[in-house]
């Protein structure tokens, strides 16, 4: 897979951080369950399966039930996590979302699973490109896309202990992970993950590390660039947006999903109302043609020289 | 070809189209190192029986109105739809040689939007069954004498859309509908009795109001007889239990939930083509 690296670090599929995570925090509290779709595979349950056969749910395929499940565990006092590839969890049980879920108030965990583009040439329908819109949509579900293995784990850690709704929106493409001194996951809170005054990059789950090499690929020209890691989409950290607005001017958003209603939607509308600054939004236009991940990528411009570009034009855009 | 052949000649020709499919979609798998062997091998008897065998169809008027229907509900099988589709004469055999390249018309689920032949979008399971039922519901309302015809997996048949489809059809009495589902008795990573059972499932059938015949789903004298015989003086829709065999036709695949997506490396192509005679 053609995903470039920011560090030298070696790439991860953050599974193996939910999967390792998952297992432990279940080994002490008793109340965690999973609920899957017939996706113990493919959610990287099958050490859970084996240590906790009684508490993995397997309703087989079929999505809507399996949300359901999970607020009627939760409601018998349960921690359930339900796990399923994401395009199935959010698009096909888009109403128990709404109505089961964010509408009832269930302390339910939705896991899902190689989000994004990750399915690649399996095409449209097993992308999962509209579900920061959907999710941010539904309010009191906050939503959460980690960018690297060690910031997934925090984040299921978080959620483990978090009373409400979460939906991690978690990856199999491989990442670097990222190093940072000192890091710590704090939901709703923006990781700074380069200081920089001439634009900021906002960029979440899997196009972190990129933004930061677009951000070192602009340093070569003497562009400063701030890129922020906005790891919780949901509820967006007004603060930090705020801040970029002021001190940089100029705003690209990054994400591996479509080009609006997500996280640069949610950039676009706190700025326009408080303090409008050029905002440009990366992402998909819509649905994919056939393609690898790579050149899927490649063709919508999120490569590290896209967002550099993306990056020219929003402080080009300043003065205008 | 208006009307597919339907000659005493004809279990050759499934036989010879079937094994060709079997061929092309491993060839497929193997240069992409993507796809759905397991449910392909399953499902091509099927198909090679529809195409060649009962569907009425003309491939140079794919929207032709009075065509029969034929809905891939199970769409991850590309392998067996996109061959049954060349073979049939939708578009060039060329074609395959593109499956999932970049901006390919034979992405890794079906598009009508990129494929003629192709009735729906499937790839979510338990999509193509209420989409055929609407197909079906308009012939009824058109009076018209094309039938449809869908296919799903057993491991499918857990969605929910599938009992809502069962039970409009088997009160709106569609006898212009087919159900066939692939019982290969396997989903994504375990047997489908394991995981959430079905059986019995004809008797399931038989309560929401379709009749339901059970046949070899590698048998093409079965499959001939059952798919190609007229609607008669049935008054329901029809219900058939196809018993196959995952990964049918290359032994080391045969019943083994890994070939669900597995993909063969350069030994085990060689393997499985030799098998494939
Ligand atoms: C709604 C939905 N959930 C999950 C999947 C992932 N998936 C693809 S194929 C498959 C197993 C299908 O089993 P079955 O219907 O028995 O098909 P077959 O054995 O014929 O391949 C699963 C779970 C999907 N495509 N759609
Ligand atoms: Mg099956």
């Amino acid at each position: 897979m053609a995903v470039a690296a920011a560090t030298s670090a070696p790439l991860i599929d953050c599974r193996k951080a939910w999967a390792e995570t998952i297992e432990a925090l279940a080994a002490e509290d008793e109340r965690i369950v999973v609920v899957v779709n017939d996706s113990v595979g493919s959610s990287n349950l099958g050490g859970f399966q084996e240590k906790f056969p009684q508490r993995l749910v397997n309703v087989g395929i079929a999505e809507q039930t399996m949300v359901g499940v999970g607020a009627g565990l939760a409601n018998g006092g349960r921690i359930p996590f339900v796990s399923a590839a994401s395009c199935f969890l959010t698009a096909r049980a888009m109403e128990q979302l709404k109505a089961d879920i964010a509408y009832a108030g269930f302390n339910v965990k939705l896991v899902g699973q190689s989000s994004g583009i990750a399915y690649g040439e399996l095409g449209a329908t097993h992308h999962s490109i509209e579900d920061f819109a959907w999710l941010r949509a539904l309010g009191p579900i906050t939503v959460v896309a980690p960018c690297d293995a060690w910031e997934t784990a925090e984040a299921v850690k978080w959620a483990a202990i978090h009373e409400g709704p979460v939906y991690l929106r978690l990856s199999r493409m491989k990442v670097p992970t990222l190093d940072l001194p000192n890091r710590s996951f704090t939901p709703g809170k923006a990781e700074l993950q380069r200081a920089g005054s001439d634009v900021t990059i906002i960029a979440a789950g899997t196009m972190v590390h990129l933004a930061v090499e677009a951000a070192d690929m602009l340093a070569s020209e003497d562009l400063s660039a701030r890129v922020l890691n906005m790891h919780t989409i949901s509820p967006l950290d007004i603060d930090a947006v705020a801040k970029a607005a002021s001190e940089t001017g100029a705003i690209v958003t990054v994400e591996e999903a479509l080009d609006r209603g997500g996280l640069g939607g949610a950039v676009a509308e706190y700025t326009s109302a408080t303090q409008p600054v050029p905002v440009e939004r990366m992402g998909f236009p819509g649905f994919m043609p056939t393609g690898s991940i790579a050149s899927l990528f490649e063709e919508f411009s999120l490569t590290p020289r896209g967002i550099a570009d993306a990056a020219r034009v929003a402080i080009r855009r300043k003065g205008a | 070809m208006t009307h597919a052949l339907k000659t005493d000649n004809s279990d050759g020709l499934i036989r010879q189209k079937a094994l060709w499919m079997r061929q092309q979609a491993l060839k497929m798998v193997y240069d992409k190192q993507l796809g759905h062997l397991g449910g392909d091998f399953s499902a091509i008897d099927v198909l090679a029986t529809l195409y060649f065998g009962v569907l009425r169809f003309d491939p140079e008027r794919p929207d032709w109105a009075d065509r029969d229907r034929f809905v891939m509900s199970k769409g991850h099988a590309t392998g067996a739809l996109y061959t049954a589709l060349a073979a049939a004469g939708y578009y060039p055999e060329a074609w395959l040689d593109t499956y999932m390249e970049h901006h390919s018309k034979l992405n890794g689920h079906p598009n009508r939007q990129y494929l003629p032949g192709v009735e729906t979008n499937t790839g979510p399971l338990g999509h193509g069954f209420p989409v055929a039922l609407g197909i079906a519901i308009a012939g009824q309302m058109a009076g018209a004498d094309y039938r449809t015809y869908v296919l799903t997996g057993d491991g499918e048949q857990q969605e929910g859309s599938n009992w809502e489809a069962a039970m409009t059809a088997g009160n709106r009495r569609l006898k212009n509908l087919t159900l066939i589902i692939d019982r290969n008795r396997l989903q994504q990573g375990a047997p489908t009795e394991e995981t959430n059972g079905l059986d019995p499932l004809d008797d399931k059938y038989r309560a929401f109001g379709w009749q339901v015949v059970e046949i070899e789903g590698h048998d093409y004298g079965q499959l001939l007889e059952t798919l190609g015989a007229p609607v008669g003086d049935r008054q329901k829709p029809l219900c058939v239990i196809a018993n196959t065999v995952k990964g049918k036709g290359v032994s080391f695949m045969e019943n083994q939930a890994k070939w669900h997506h597995g993909v063969p490396n350069a030994e085990q192509f060689a393997q499985a083509m030799k098998e494939l005679i």
